[in-house]
Parts: structure tokens; C-alpha cells; sequence
């Protein structure tokens, strides 16, 4: 109980304006020089001080984007972005890496603070299961939490860069396990020039005794953020994730390409659930983040069951589709999504999820919330492999449209080379009715608030599946995201 | 406690008049009936009393308690202790009854500058109010009338109604659709709300009800007017003679 009321106080604190997180660090940094070339990968990996083959991962990957070409599928249209006007690399100037958390550099504590992210464990309430968090600023992790507790259970929990020297082997195997290199425009991109993200490693049998978090704040101006974050759950391991997001208020737009893959052994389970609430671009849809992200989980060992649970509130353009590989015999995959989207903000966002496996299982609950001059695209793929006997999905897709000048679109693509797979669709599409509001109203509930609570009941199913502490941040969010849209 | 004088009111989006010179005033404590034929406008002068939008005010003034009623916004005159049964209950799928009605309860307290109940002490607050309605409290766990029946919706309307405790509730046909043990448990529940400083306004077709929920006074509307009013033997007539003679006036 008192972690709850402790959150929804924090977050009634963090979120009392429109967007509070607009705010901007002033701290002294270091940055690659503007622009994109081989000589700007080679940068990057030397800053991180990488041993050669990850350098030559890297190359590889950036010679191939050279031959792509930027995707224009998406119901969305946006500025071309001009990579030869962004930063690549940026970090908060320090002379050592800071070993514990007294030498990390105030300013980006108070950042932190101000965020409403606790890095200081002894501020985690005593008795209260804690949240160890890796805080993500710009091209570096500043700061991960509780590692001491997680390696005692075995838990490898740190930021990518440093996995990469200490933990060389696993990296290799699984890193581009998932999303190869050569997946996509996007991907191969973050391949190229992916700065910091995280690294989880659940060995055999280990039940993580905490919930992880990554925190990522894009701060310095014209950057782009690359993060890449591999999760990765042995036999029998359990582990629950999650990230948020949120970035200063800028009037350029800015680039966000993140890769995660996710990596399920046998009878392994994943819980990954997304806040995302970077600068949504102002009400005329100056600036924003450009949100250009691939998410994929392989399901590799049998009865390995993965989660993705998505609360997609911020970004100008949000491109986006966590994924599941069903490869494993009775696996199963979930995406659970609420795709908010204001004023002039667009997202194309879904799933895919690909059955491989005998009696794999998928369900897929997404619900679309469009207001002002907003588009919002559901776009979902359900594939059943020859092998796949006895697949079934269930997909349910919702869309609430308040006002009548935004949109809601439902692109789902089934399929289906094995005739015992079972595909259950659904959609629907609704308006918030006047009715609605005015009993609300009637029983002394503002409009505003009347809305967020009627939004936040549409809602309801995806909103479950969050982490009590996110679940509350959420319906905040959600809340406040909407701002303005009624009235 | 409500006086209305000579009000007007038009639907805005096809300029049509439906109220036409109401004049009523509702003692402190009171309890007044109106009933009349189908269409004459009960329903709206609920809507009109309760501020909701799509109504042009054209005349008159209503006085609640000493403000001016038709300066306010809906969420203010629930504040100020107004409260509506409604004839046709809304659905609100995925808000829990219970979450609805704690909001409700904090947005008027937090309005009147009233300290907020938290979730442990409400949940004892509605425990009790469904005891002595006689309502069970399973409704609370459901979504706003979502799949409820009429007759639960109804009963959902009087536990609201008990839960906001309001200075004047109008109730716009809370017995219609009810059964013979609903129309009791929604009579008793309004009857135990009785109080000297408590009134209402019972909307309704049937002189049933009023066998149940003694009225004051009870008046007739008919085209937009109060065309008679009398006392509770007046309900009777109607109920023998029907409304012949006040349409074609
Ligand atoms: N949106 C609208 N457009 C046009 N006419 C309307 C609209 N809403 C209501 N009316 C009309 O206004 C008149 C009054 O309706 P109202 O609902 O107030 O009647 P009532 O007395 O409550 O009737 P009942 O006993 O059937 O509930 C009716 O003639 C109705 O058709
Ligand atoms: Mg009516």
C-alpha cells in the first residue's frame, strides 16, 4: 500500500504539466562530430573502448545500411531525416567511469531526481521488493542499481558496453541472434552505431528476485539515441523488465533507433513492458522524437512464453512492432498495446507474431486511442509455418477516437500454411459518446478527468498487465497525454 | 431549496422549444411528483437543471440554494448537491462501479475544499450504504452498468444516489422497467434517503410509485409547462382520467 500511494504521489509530482520531463541538463559533453561516416563507427567503438570483432560487427553492419533504403509502408509521413545534421554520439563529460554511485556527477543525479527515478537504493522503501534500474543518459549508462543483490542470485544486470568487455562470449552468441544485422533500415542502423542499452543474463533455473528497469533521457540537442538492449533467460528462468523514456522539449525532431532482443530457453519466461513517453512535438507538431524501433523475442526453447506490454503515449512518430519468434513447441507470445497518439502525432504500431513451433500459442490486445489530428495504425501479422500444427492466436484490436478530426486504421495480415492453426479476430472502433461524458460530469467528475477515467476503462485489459508501480504511472500518463482534447 | 422561474429552453441543434415558462419552487425537505404524458419535457427539464450541453436557456432563471443554477457547469452543480437519477443509465466499460463512484465522491469533496476519503475507507463507506439498501455489493466490482439489467441499473442509480448524499436528487423514472421487488427496493432506498434537509424531485408515469414514496405535492406537465398542481390526490385523478384534458390546453 504505501509503495502505491508513494507512486501516485511521485507521479502526481512529476506529471503535475502537460509534458514535465521537457526540462534539459545543463552538464558539460563530449560529442562525436556531426554527421555519419565509417570514421563515426570507428569513433564510437573506440570511445567504448571495444575489442575488435565488435568493431567489425559494426562495419559490417554499417556498409550494408549504405546499400538500404529508408522504409515508406507505414501510415506515417515525417521531415527526411538528415544524417549528416545529427549527432551520433554524445556523453556526460567524465575524466573516470564512476565505479559506485557517490562518483557519479550530481547534476545527473539530481536529473534522476527530478525524473522521478530513485538511483540511490538506500531511497528504496525497506520491505518493498526494489526496482534495480539502469539509467541511461544520452549515449551512456550512467548508473545501474542493485547489481551487488542481482549477482548474488546470479543475475547478470549491466549496461551492454560493459558486457561487451566482461562478458564477450554471451554477447557473441546472442547478440544479432534475434535482429540480424542486416534486418532492416532501422536495425542495421542501431548495428552501426548503437551506443549503450542494456544486458540482462537469467541463468538456469533463477527466478530474478527483483524487476529490472532502464531508464533512457535523451538530453543533448540534435543527437540521435541508439540503444540496444539484449535480454537473456536460460532454462527455467524468470525475469520481468522494464523501460521508460522521456526526452527534453526541442523544436528539431530527433532520432530514437533502438534494437532489443530477447532470448527464451526452455520453459524460460520474459515479462518486458514499455513506457514510452518521449517529447511528443508540440500541438502544431513542432519537434518530437522520431520513435524507429524493432523489438523481437525468440521463444527458442519449448514451453518459453514471452510478453511484450507496450504503453506508447509520447514520440511525433512512433514506428514500432515487439515481435515473437514461437520457435519452441508450446510456446507462447503476448503483445499487450495502448498506442495513445494527440494532436499531430502519428504511430504505426503492432505486432508480429510468427508460428513456428507444434502448439504455439499467441494473444494480441491493442488498443488505438486517436484525438485532435492524430493517426493511429494498428498493423499486426499472425504467420503459421507448415509445422505449426495446432497454432492459435487470438487477436483483439480496439480503437476509441475522441473528436472528429484524427483517425484509427487496422491493418492486420494473416498467414496460415497449416490448415489445424485457429486465428480469432476482432476489432471495433468507438467514440468516447457525449452521453459518457455528461454522466460523468453529472456525478461532479470534471471533463478532463472524466475522459482520462473513461480512456483509462477502454484500457483496462492492457493496463493489467503492467507492474503495479508502472500500472499507476500509466494511467497517469495516459491522462495527460490527452490534455486539451476535449472542450 | 430550487425555485424555477419561467424557464425556457430550446435544443440547440434544431432550434426547437421544449420548455415553455416552467414555474416550480421546491421547499427544503420536500418532496415533489411530476408526472405527464410522454414527450412533454420531464426529461429535458432534468437535462436542463443538470446542465447538460446540447440545451439553449432562452428565459427565466432557476435559484439552487441560493446560486444561480444555469451559470454553472454540470461537475459544479453536482458540487453544489444536485444530483440525477437518469432515465436511461450510461455504460462505462472497464471503470469499475467502485472506482467511479470514489472519484465522483472525491472530485465533489475535493470541489467543496472537503478532505479526500481513501480507498480502504470508501470501500467501508459503500459497504455500508448497500447494507441498508439492501443492495449487494457484487454491482460494485462490475463496470459501470455494463450488462447490468434495467432493473439493476436502477438500483445502481439509488446506491449513487445514497453514496453522494445530494441536497436535491431528481429522479427521472427510476421505476420504470422495475418489478414489483425492484419498484420496493428502489422506493425503500429513496424513502431511507428522506430527510428534512433533502429534497426531490420524483419524475414519473405511475401513481404506483407515489403509494410508495409519499409526494408533497405532485404537478402536471404538459407542452413544456406546469399546467396543475395539487397534492398527492391529484396522482389518482391522473391515474383514472389520463392527461386528455391538460393536452389540449
Ligand atoms: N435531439 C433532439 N432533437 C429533436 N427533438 C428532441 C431531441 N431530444 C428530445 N426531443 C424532443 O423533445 C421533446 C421532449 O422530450 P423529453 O425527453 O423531455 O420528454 P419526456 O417528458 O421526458 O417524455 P417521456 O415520458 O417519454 O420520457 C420530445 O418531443 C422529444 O422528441
Ligand atoms: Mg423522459
Amino acid at each position: 500500500m504505501a509503495a502505491t500511494v508513494d507512486t501516485v504521489e511521485r507521479v502526481e509530482s512529476i506529471t503535475a504539466d502537460k509534458y514535465k520531463y521537457g526540462f534539459v541538463t545543463d552538464i558539460e559533453m563530449e560529442s562525436a562530430p556531426i554527421g555519419l561516416s565509417e570514421d563515426i563507427v570507428r569513433f564510437i567503438s573506440a570511445k567504448k573502448e571495444e575489442p575488435q570483432w565488435m568493431l567489425d560487427w559494426r562495419l559490417t553492419a554499417y556498409r550494408h545500411w549504405l546499400t538500404m533504403e529508408e522504409p515508406n509502408w507505414a501510415k506515417i509521413g515525417y521531415e527526411p531525416i538528415d544524417y549528416q545534421q545529427t549527432y551520433f554520439f554524445a556523453a556526460p563529460k567524465q575524466k573516470v567511469a564512476p565505479k559506485s554511485l557517490d562518483e557519479v556527477d550530481p547534476e545527473l543525479l539530481r536529473t534522476y531526481e527530478k525524473l522521478g527515478i530513485p538511483l540511490k537504493e538506500q531511497e528504496m522503501l525497506a520491505g518493498v521488493v526494489g526496482v534495480a534500474v539502469d539509467a541511461v543518459f544520452d549515449s551512456v549508462s550512467v548508473a545501474t542499481t542493485f547489481r551487488a543483490k542481482l549477482e548474488e542470485a546470479g543475475v547478470i544486470f549491466m549496461p551492454i558496453s560493459e558486457a561487451i568487455q566482461k562478458h564477450p562470449d554471451l554477447v557473441k552468441k546472442y547478440m544479432g541472434s534475434v535482429v540480424p544485422t542486416t534486418d532492416n533500415y532501422f536495425a542495421a542502423l542501431n548495428c552501426a552505431v548503437f551506443t549503450d542499452g542494456s544486458f540482462v543474463y537469467v541463468p538456469k533455473g533463477v527466478h530474478c528476485p527483483m524487476e529490472l528497469s532502464t531508464y533512457f533521457r535523451i538530453n543533448a540537442q540534435n543527437t540521435g539515441q541508439f540503444e540496444r538492449t539484449l535480454i537473456i533467460a536460460d532454462d527455467d528462468a524468470y525475469v520481468s523488465y522494464l523501460e521508460g523514456c522521456t526526452a527534453p522539449m526541442r523544436d528539431e525532431n530527433q532520432l530514437h533507433a533502438a534494437v532489443v532482443e530477447l532470448v527464451l530457453h526452455e520453459n524460460a519466461e520474459i515479462k518486458y513492458s514499455t513506457v514510452q513517453n518521449w517529447y511528443p512535438g508540440d500541438e502544431e507538431g513542432k519537434g518530437g522524437i522520431y520513435n524507429f524501433v524493432t523489438k523481437r523475442a525468440k521463444c527458442a526453447g519449448a514451453n518459453s512464453k514471452v510478453s511484450w506490454t507496450q504503453v506508447e503515449t509520447g514520440s511525433a512518430v512512433t514506428w514500432k512492432y515487439p515481435s515473437c519468434i514461437l520457435q519452441g513447441d508450446n510456446s507462447q507470445g503476448e503483445f499487450y498495446s495502448i498506442a495513445i497518439t494527440n494532436n499531430m502525432q502519428q504511430a504505426d504500431t503492432g505486432t508480429k507474431m510468427i508460428h513456428i513451433g507444434k502448439n504455439t500459442r499467441s494473444r494480441i490486445i491493442s488498443k488505438g486511442i486517436s484525438a485532435g489530428k492524430a493517426q493511429n495504425t494498428y498493423r499486426g501479422l499472425v504467420k503459421a509455418l507448415p509445422r505449426a500444427s495446432n497454432a492459435r492466436n487470438f487477436t483483439q484490436c480496439d480503437s476509441l477516437l475522441i473528436g472528429d478530426k484524427c483517425g484509427a486504421h487496422t491493418v492486420p495480415y494473416i498467414e496460415i500454411s497449416n490448415s489445424t492453426a485457429r486465428i480469432e479476430h476482432e476489432a471495433t472502433t468507438s467514440k468516447v459518446s457525449e452521453d459518457q461524458l455528461f454522466y460523468c460530469r453529472q456525478r461532479g467528475i470534471p471533463e478532463e478527468e472524466a475522459l482520462a477515467l473513461i480512456v483509462n476503462g477502454f484500457c483496462k485489459e492492457v493496463l493489467q498487465e503492467l507492474p503495479m508501480e508502472f500500472a499507476v504511472e500509466a494511467q497517469k500518463l495516459v491522462a495527460i497525454s490527452l490534455e486539451g482534447s476535449v472542450g | 431549496m430550487l425555485k424555477i422561474s419561467n424557464l425556457h429552453a430550446a435544443i440547440e441543434s434544431v432550434n426547437k422549444p421544449i420548455l415553455k415558462g416552467v414555474d416550480l419552487e421546491i421547499g427544503t425537505g420536500e418532496i415533489h411528483a411530476i408526472m405527464g404524458p410522454n414527450g412533454s419535457g420531464k426529461s429535458t427539464l432534468s437535462y436542463v437543471l443538470s446542465g447538460r450541453d446540447g440545451y439553449e436557456v432562452t428565459g427565466g432563471s432557476v435559484d439552487f440554494a441560493g446560486q444561480d443554477l444555469m451559470d454553472m457547469e454540470p461537475e459544479e452543480r453536482a458540487a453544489a448537491g444536485l444530483f440525477l437519477a437518469f432515465q436511461y443509465p450510461v455504460e462505462i466499460p472497464g471503470v469499475q462501479t467502485m472506482t467511479f463512484l470514489r472519484t465522483a465522491l472525491n472530485e465533489i469533496k475535493k470541489a467543496r475544499g472537503e478532505k479526500e476519503i481513501d480507498a480502504v475507507g470508501f470501500l467501508k463507506f459503500v459497504r455500508e450504504k448497500c447494507k441498508s439498501l439492501n443492495i449487494s455489493d457484487d454491482m460494485m466490482r462490475r463496470a459501470v452498468n455494463v450488462g447490468f439489467s434495467g432493473g439493476e441499473k436502477k438500483r445502481n442509480e439509488t446506491l449513487q444516489m445514497a453514496v453522494l448524499e445530494p441536497k436535491l436528487a431528481i429522479l427521472d423514472e427510476t421505476d420504470s422497467g422495475l418489478d414489483i421487488d425492484a419498484l420496493r427496493v428502489v422506493a425503500d432506498g429513496v424513502n431511507a434517503l428522506r430527510s428534512e434537509n433533502r429534497s426531490m424531485l420524483v419524475i414519473t408515469h405511475y401513481q404506483r410509485l407515489l403509494d410508495y414514496i409519499v409526494p408533497d405535492k405532485v404537478h402536471v406537465m404538459a407542452n413544456g409547462r406546469i399546467v396543475k398542481s395539487g397534492g398527492k390526490e391529484l396522482a389518482l385523478e391522473l391515474e383514472e382520467h389520463g392527461y386528455a384534458q391538460y393536452e389540449a390546453a
